[in-house]
């Protein structure tokens, strides 16, 4: 923590459509009923939060489809990642578009203002210094759900004040920009970006097979991986459901209630896949056929209502090897100066 | 993917992953109490133990999820400790349960499904209470919302199916039925259980220690409040 004086704020003019305060989540309570919650998509808040000089866990704010607008009552280093939603500075030194991957000097009373999501879905925006949102449990993370965590268990509403503050190394690599007083973008990633917004459609998404995939009929498997689906407008972050042909679950959909882990594909009787996310139940009923892979997590975070889909299975090991390959394009992606 | 453990004269443990992040064990795949008294007992093994990269354990009636960090551990190495665990698992002691009272105002506005519970049971509304408040439940898991805890079993009379159709919002404490469990609403949420009274009990509270009223394992029993059944309803 920083000294004191060193207390600056946020003011939130605009939320956007569903913004929250989100790090990696809460782990460790599941036997409460209490989910992990954390970023829709992990890698876009570790790589905001490493441009930002920030730890990679440090709390951060998740836009989703449109973004939000925030004017800074002190001079602040951001950096966005995930879905690009065309980020402007805006200053009385000048105005800045500052791409995801990048970045930028945010003026004292300057205002940082994002747009929709031109792809993919959530836009990760670091502060450096980070948030400073009071952890319940250890995470800041937002469960709007139980109302808990983030700023009230909600995501932000005009007029919110968010408390930052800048550490002394993060305010001093702008010192050079804030003398000159204007926005500025003052480095980038470079090198591949994993797991952002997906070109070609429809998204593959890979998986391992669920608990209950052996219970499943040998055409209900055969359709789930040759089946085409679409993320249906009812989808949030407790989870995504998808349109499609429906597939026969065993035991007419009903099981006894056990644990379920981030990123089962349930089949609820009515044969609709349903994904569960970060802010699902930890409990639940329904059959699974499958697991989404941890290496595409932040494919699933991406997906906005419409998007097509396909499912692919893998087995452990690959899944395993796709999340070190990951791993290693993260750590060999670069910061360069701007 | 799937092995299965020999124990004599039970239901084989099966372990197998539930995801690249996930093992899940599993005692069986019915209510029997045998199984579930293994779930627990594995759980207070994996809290003793504390395995390096585990970073939840979801348990329930009849299964336990471990959750690790792939970046970590290698989920060979789980698997490998969780086998080790389950040697000799039976002679894992379990603690007594805490006892806990719960308090309850049933039937009337409280409770507007004990009148439908009493016509599903062939039983007069005092029936389905005093039945409802004479037995001693086990809680078995938590789900569903932070602090709800599943309790069983219910006694076949009053073990009423879910609504056809969830309420959009049911008042926190509201005692439901759903089938031969029974729990408390911590908050207000949407629901399908069968509401036959409420509580002024707060069940879940983040700033308090132990967050959750009900923890597993508890034997839990609801007390009438004074004042008898409310009629409301049927009036």
């Amino acid at each position: 923590m920083t000294g004191a004086g060193s207390g600056a704020t946020i003011v939130v003019e605009s939320p956007g459509l569903f913004t929250t305060v989100q790090d990696l989540g809460r782990p460790g309570h599941a036997r409460l009923g209490v989910s992990a919650a954390g970023a829709a998509d992990p890698v876009a808040l570790r790589l905001a939060n490493r441009l930002a000089g920030n730890d990679e866990a440090a709390a951060a704010l998740e836009m989703t489809l449109a973004g939000a607008t925030f004017r800074f009552e002190a001079g602040a280093v951001v950096a966005i990642a995930g879905a690009e939603m065309e980020a402007r500075v805006e200053s009385d030194a000048g105005a800045l578009l500052v791409p995801a991957g990048c970045a930028a000097f945010v003026p004292a009373g300057g205002r940082l203002r994002c747009g929709a999501a031109r792809q993919g879905a959530r836009t990760v925006l670091a502060v450096a210094g980070g948030l400073r949102v009071p952890p319940w449990l250890g995470s800041v993370s937002t469960h709007v759900g139980s109302r808990l965590g983030g700023v009230e268990g909600r995501a932000l509403v005009k007029g919110d004040r968010l408390p930052f503050a800048p550490e002394a190394a993060a305010a001093a690599e702008g010192l050079e920009v804030a003398a000159a007083g204007r926005p500025a973008i003052l480095r980038r990633l470079e090198g591949e970006l994993p797991g952002g917004p997906a070109g070609a459609l429809p998204v593959r998404l890979r998986a391992t097979a669920g608990a209950q995939w052996d219970r499943f009929d040998a055409g209900a498997r055969a359709a789930f991986t040759a089946g085409e689906y679409v993320v249906s407008g009812a989808s949030d972050r407790m989870g995504l459901r998808l349109d499609g042909a429906p597939l026969a679950p065993p035991g007419a959909g009903r099981m006894l209630t056990e644990g379920m882990p981030l990123g089962a594909v349930q089949i609820p009787p009515a044969g609709k896949p349903v994904i569960l996310f970060v802010d699902h139940q930890t409990t639940g009923g329904y059959p699974v056929i499958a697991s989404i892979i941890t290496a595409d997590q932040p494919r699933v975070a991406q997906l906005r209502p419409g998007a097509r889909l396909r499912f692919e299975l893998v087995g452990l090991d690959a899944a395993l090897r796709l999340l070190h390959e990951q791993e290693a394009r993260l750590a060999a992606l670069r910061m360069v100066p701007a | 993917m799937i092995r299965a453990m020999s124990a004599p004269g039970r239901e084989p443990i099966v372990l197998s992953f539930a995801s690249d992040r996930t093992l899940r064990v599993a005692f069986g795949e019915g209510l029997d109490p045998a199984a579930h008294r293994q779930v627990r007992r594995l759980l207070r093994r994996l809290d003793q133990r504390r395995l390096h990269g585990v970073e939840d354990l979801s348990p329930a009636y009849a299964t336990l999820l471990v959750r690790f960090e792939p970046r970590r551990v290698a989920p060979s190495a789980i698997e490998a400790a969780v086998r080790g665990l389950i040697v000799d698992l039976e002679d894992e002691p379990l603690e007594a349960p805490r006892r806990v009272e719960i308090p309850v105002r049933y039937g009337g506005a409280e409770g507007p499904d004990l009148t439908d519970v009493a016509r599903h049971a062939g039983i007069t509304p005092e029936a389905v209470v005093a039945i409802h408040s004479g037995v001693r439940y086990e809680v078995h898991f938590l789900g569903f919302t932070p602090g709800f805890a599943y309790l069983g079993t219910v006694p076949e009379p009053i073990a009423c199916p879910r609504l056809d159709e969830p309420r959009r919002s049911v008042p926190a404490g509201s005692v439901g039925i759903a089938g031969a469990q029974t729990g408390v609403y911590p908050a207000a949420t949407p629901g399908g259980w069968r509401l036959i009274g409420r509580t002024p009990l707060t069940m879940f509270a983040a700033d308090r220690a132990p967050m959750s009223l009900l923890l597993p394992g508890d034997e839990v029993r609801f007390v009438p409040l004074a004042g008898g059944v409310a009629a409301r309803a049927d009036a």
